[in-house]
């Protein structure tokens, strides 16, 4: 674009004023550098893992059970098949525990107690949930299942805090897409003379199939990392374990058993296991967004 | 309930099944004479039998509806203030007037749509025959079935095929179903839609074209048999070549249902509507056949908007 306020330039006055033009490069330099800033830590993230964890990647470290020899450097410290097999099960029974009832709340706070007190009082309590350290869970599932009753760490109740952890996120997202369902479509559905309960369950979830499980992969995901409330409930074990009523592992929890180690074999597989989980969270979220594309209205 | 509502439906459901036997008859090749010889009993003459036989529709005697002191309230504000109209078995009856003049509250309360709306409510009667649909002891679903509805946006339901969608309602709704896939062809076929759709039943019913869809909708509807079918504004989404075949589906279904028709283009009420009613702020002004009310009104406000003044 030619330089205009050369002088006898009739378009002379539209011209951008130096100092506007500095403000304008200021601006896009500040915002620039905060998107730096932001990405950068992220960045970095990346690439201690890549370069730390992948060298912890090999065939016995997926198919060993951490053994519990990790003060001599050069003693067989087993890899981490018993974590990856201890998420995937306490998250799975969190999930068949938080999914069905988020999905009944998420069904009521939308069909039936729409504009209700107790659905304002529900919504902003599920609100608050989605605020609460996770720790916290960890916590109240420790003094009441734990000292209350006088058992043990185990599986599941590892699996019930984090159910409490997933249940806010997969209301308030199952809400969220119900929400978005037309009204039209309900009100084609009632007036073919269809009870309230087959128009939701044949038309409105189905429906909204696609946009929920976005969110509750989503949750899944956000489960699966979570380190505080299973310290407390389901503990620490090296055996891979298929029983849930007793202690088992996790990935989180193998990670935060070996990164304080001094041995540095130790270090490097608390890495590898970092970088499994991290991968393990990338392909629930690109699933996810997967989904999310075939949605139809989400 | 009330016995004396349930013998109202049984009687509505048992002209559905004679019904269902004449076509039946109808299918084995029986002569027209045999016809409406057989189904005497269940079959009034209808006033205009022009369309009597096409698409596979058998002629049946719809009931009068007849609102009495309807009101209507969204919260507190009054929307329908005392509505006393009566619409004719087997005729098309078309509801005009100015945005806002609660015609479509009024079809919605003939169905009981309106008390789906939260903090609305209806006040009065809607007599279908002699059974007041809004008597404490009915089920509102049983209501709904007797009176279908075809809205403004054609909207089949987007995760089901152009099938699925014929049969939603047989599948959706409490009760007997019978032979689904019959049904779900029969009500193709009456919406004139068979032809078009028969290579492509298993297709998304979202895939066909506005007019298509619309028709699906109506199909939809008719598959549950229903003895009224309101449509609130069923072209004003659609090209003019598929209003008229809506237009032309309507005076062919009026001999099987009583039809009320909502809409703002009154050429179409003068197209299709035995009798028209006009409405303004929430009340009955005029009601009587088309032709009077379009050349010659008696109240002056009704010229008024016939003759284009207002609304």
């Amino acid at each position: 674009m030619s330089a205009r306020g050369a002088p006898g330039d009739p378009l002379a006055r539209f011209a951008v004023s130096p100092a506007r033009r500095r403000k304008d490069a200021f601006a896009r330099a500040g915002v620039l550098a905060g998107a730096g800033i932001a990405v950068l830590p992220l960045l970095l993230i990346v690439y201690y893992l890549l370069s730390k964890g992948l060298s912890a990647w090999s065939i016995s470290f997926f198919t060993t059970d951490p053994t519990g020899n990790t003060f001599f450097g050069s003693a067989n410290i087993g890899g981490i098949k018993s974590a990856i097999l201890g998420t995937i099960e306490i998250v799975a029974l969190a999930s068949a525990i938080s999914i069905p009832i988020g999905i009944c709340v998420a069904v009521w706070l939308v069909e039936y107690g729409r504009g209700s007190w107790f659905a304002q009082t529900v919504r902003f309590f599920v609100d608050v949930l989605t605020g609460v350290p996770s720790i916290l869970f960890g916590l109240f599932i420790y003094i009441v299942l734990i000292v209350g009753t006088g058992t043990t760490y185990a599986g599941y109740k590892g699996s019930l805090a984090l159910s409490l952890l997933m249940l806010p996120i997969v209301i308030r997202s199952a809400e969220v897409v119900l929400v978005l369902v037309p009204a039209a479509l309900r009100e084609s559905a009632l007036a073919l003379g269809a009870p309230r309960w087959r128009v939701i369950a044949r038309v409105v979830l189905p429906t909204a199939l696609p946009g929920m499980l976005t969110g509750m992969l989503l949750a899944v995901a956000r489960a699966a990392g979570e380190t505080a409330p299973l310290l407390f409930t389901a503990a620490y074990a090296q055996q891979t374990s298929f029983d849930l009523g007793g202690f088992m592992n996790s990935l989180p929890v193998q990670i935060y058993k070996d990164v304080t180690s001094p041995t540095t074999a130790v270090v490097n597989r608390a890495w590898g296991a970092a970088l499994t989980l991290v991968v393990m969270i990338l392909l629930l979220n690109v699933l996810a967004r997967l989904i999310a594309r075939r949605s139809r209205i989400a | 309930m009330d016995p004396a509502g349930r013998s109202e439906l049984d009687a509505g459901a048992e002209r559905a099944g004679r019904a269902d036997a004449d076509q039946s008859r109808q299918h084995a090749g029986a002569s027209a004479s045999e016809r409406t010889g057989a189904g005497g009993a269940s079959v009034a003459v209808a006033p205009a039998p022009s369309a009597s036989g096409k698409n596979g529709l058998e002629p049946r005697s719809g009931p009068t509806v007849r609102l009495e002191r309807l009101r209507a309230f969204y919260g507190e504000s009054e929307q329908l203030k005392g509505v006393d109209l009566e619409f004719g078995a087997n005729e098309v009856t078309a509801i005009i007037g100015p945005s806002g003049c609660g015609k479509s509250t009024l079809v919605r309360c003939i169905n009981r749509m309106h008390e789906e709306i939260p903090g609305a409510r209806a006040e009065g009667r809607v007599l279908l025959d002699s059974f007041d649909v809004y008597d404490p002891t009915v089920d509102v679903v049983a209501v709904r079935r007797a009176i279908g509805m075809v809205f403004q946006k054609p909207n089949p339901f987007p995760t089901m095929s152009v099938f699925d969608n014929a049969a939603a309602g047989l599948r959706l709704s409490a009760g007997r179903r019978g032979d689904v896939r019959a049904k779900a062809e029969q009500a193709l076929r009456s919406a004139g839609l068979w032809g078009e759709v028969s290579e492509r039943l298993h297709e998304p019913g979202v895939g066909l074209s506005g007019g298509q869809q619309q028709r699906l909708c109506i199909a939809r509807s008719l598959a549950v048999d229903p003895e009224v079918i309101l449509m609130d504004e069923p072209c004003s989404a659609l090209d003019p070549i598929a209003t008229l075949r809506i237009e032309e589906l309507i005076e062919q279904l009026k001999t099987r249902v009583t039809i009320v028709i909502v809409t703002h283009n009154m050429q179409q009420a003068a197209r299709v509507a035995d009798r028209t009613a006009f409405m303004l702020d929430g009340q009955l002004v005029e009601v009587g056949p088309t032709e009077e009310i379009f050349t010659n009104p008696s109240d002056p406000r009704t010229e008024e908007y016939v003759t284009g003044k207002f609304g």
